[in-house]
């Protein structure tokens, strides 16, 4: 149980359960539709953008904790980034669950996100780490 | 009685270790672990008698050959068709159902009968061919509304495709009653035995139907394999499947004629050593015998059912009166994929997800199920291990 405990924490549970920014944003200038077909999670991503700069972003969505708290986790992280600040976590983060290994510097970049180091473990759960992420990338 | 040590002997996979825990394996209603003898049949095949079949003169050929065809005898008699002539190699129950939708003839305004409860392999054939499909609805305990049934049929009722046994709820389909009343208004039923074909004795005699497509993968057999089962007469009727070697009598650079049946639906080069190894797999099954099969797993279903009752938030979806050992579940607080997860990290393997089976997820309100599944090798105590695990799970989350 102490390594699920690594992939669980309870910032996970926390985020999955208590989603932040949850629900939609009635000023978006974009949102975006992410499916994963293999487990059904769904999440809509609203971004409100001025200038180049993430002003306002929210989601919503239904799937597994990891998706839930990954999808929490990065709107509260993107809000008050720029597309170039987006790509540079985005590469971070997709390093960090899918080859593992973060350099401490990547790792402190980011922050919270850090937490689902875990999902590196459980590569059929990978999708569900990265799903709102993908989502992003195409939103932006 | 069964002795289940010895038969889990028969199955080096099962002495492997997940994350470090004994695997238990509860995932055959997925795909079925294989004994040594099917694995050392598809070994011999390659190392004393690998040769093309039916198109060689010489005496290696010929061997292969044989092995080959004494499989699709061997399958004739075991589901008690009339004629080796109607067993067709595919390779799988997905194929052999593709091959009935694409080999029928079908037109615009024909209707399909079809249930809530079809993995998506008999459904998605049917939809491709553009017709009406009707669809048989279900009760909450996941048994087929019979009388629903007898009111879909009308003057352009082509064909009943039906499940033999649900994969998500385990429910066992009355197929004689369904077939009887399809015939009384001259209409063809296939049934996908894909589940049911491992788990209980198939007489295709006795259930009369006109079509039962199957896989030698959820039977301890090879992937790649399966088998689609036609009446003779039907089987004349339809047009090829697909063209190449094997299937043709003779080839001008115009025009072809078919060749004599089953071949006339087996082009190229088939998965040969597969097809022998699945008849080391109809022979493990019969030594074990479908009656000790049958009662050492409904006794697991029971014993599963009541230990999963008892767990606080978890909800068995498919109750019905005849089921397979299948059990489908979701529980309160946690997701399926995070279950299938702290599963598979105490070495348990179940699936977790739709199951290929989204209209059946939309009859239940949720968006994914766990399923448990047995098969001969399985054991109480793997349940036991079970029902720990997901108490685990409940209190990580709670």
């Amino acid at each position: 149980m102490s390594d699920l405990r690594e992939l669980y924490q309870e910032l996970i549970i926390d985020h999955g359960r208590h989603p932040r920014n949850f629900g939609k944003l009635n000023d978006a200038t974009c949102h975006k539709e992410g499916y994963n077909p293999l487990c059904g999670d769904k999440v809509t991503l609203y971004l409100l953008e001025k200038n180049g700069v993430v002003e306002k972003i929210q989601f919503e969505g239904s799937g597994c904790a990891i998706s839930m708290a990954s999808a929490s986790l990065l709107t509260e992280c993107l809000k008050g980034k720029t597309k170039p600040e987006f790509e540079e976590i985005f590469n971070a983060f997709h390093q960090l669950v899918t080859i593992g290994n973060l350099s401490e510097d990547l790792t402190l970049k980011l922050g919270k996100l850090a937490a689902l180091a875990g999902v590196f473990e459980y590569p059929a759960r990978v999708k569900c780490a990265t799903l709102a992420w993908h989502t992003m990338k195409e939103a932006l | 009685m069964l002795n289940i040590e010895k038969i889990r002997k028969d199955f080096p996979i099962l002495q492997c270790t997940m994350h470090g825990k004994p695997l238990i394996y509860l995932d055959s209603s997925n795909t079925s672990q294989k004994p040594n003898g099917v694995i050392d049949a598809i070994t011999h095949y390659y190392k004393n008698y690998n040769a093309n079949i039916h198109r060689s003169i010489y005496e290696l050929s010929a061997k292969a050959t044989h092995l080959y065809e004494k499989t699709r005898t061997n399958i004739k008699e075991f589901i008690n068709a009339k004629s080796t002539q109607e067993i067709i190699f595919t390779k799988g129950t997905t194929e052999a159902i593709n091959l009935v939708a694409s080999s029928l003839s079908f037109s615009e305004g024909d209707e399909i009968i079809v249930s809530t409860m079809e993995h998506h392999s008999n459904l998605v054939p049917w939809q491709k061919l553009g017709v009406k499909l009707r669809i048989i609805p279900i009760s909450d305990k996941g048994e087929l509304d019979l009388g629903a049934y007898q009111n879909l049929f009308n003057s352009h009722t082509k064909m009943v495709a039906i499940t033999h046994a649900s994969n998500v709820l385990g429910t066992i389909n009355p197929i004689k009653e369904i077939t009887k009343i399809a015939h009384q208004h001259q209409v063809a039923v296939l049934v996908d035995g894909a589940q049911a074909f491992p788990h209980l004795p198939v007489d295709v005699e006795d259930l009369d139907c006109d079509f039962y497509a199957f896989s030698s993968h959820k039977a301890y057999g090879p992937t790649g394999v399966g088998v689609l089962y036609g009446k003779k007469d039907l089987l004349e009727k339809m047009s090829p499947y697909q063209g190449g070697g094997n299937m043709i009598e003779r080839v001008s650079l115009t025009d072809f004629t078919c060749n004599q049946l089953p071949y006339k639906f087996e082009a190229g080069t088939p998965n040969i050593a597969d097809v022998i190894a699945f008849d080391a797999a109809i022979n493990y099954i019969k030594s074990i015998g479908f009656e000790n099969i049958m009662r050492h797993e409904q006794n697991l279903l029971h014993y599963a059912t009541e230990k999963l009752n008892n767990i606080d938030g978890l909800r068995i979806i498919g109750n019905a009166s005849k089921k397979l050992g299948v059990i489908s579940f979701v529980m309160k607080e946690i997701h399926p994929h995070d279950i299938g997860t702290i599963l598979d990290h105490e070495g348990i393997a179940v699936r977790a997800g739709h199951h290929c089976a989204m209209p059946l997820m939309e009859r239940f309100k949720v968006p994914a199920m766990v399923r448990v599944s047995f098969g001969i090798y399985n054991t109480e105590k793997e349940i036991d291990h079970l029902s720990l695990a997901l108490k685990t799970a409940e209190r990580i989350f709670a």
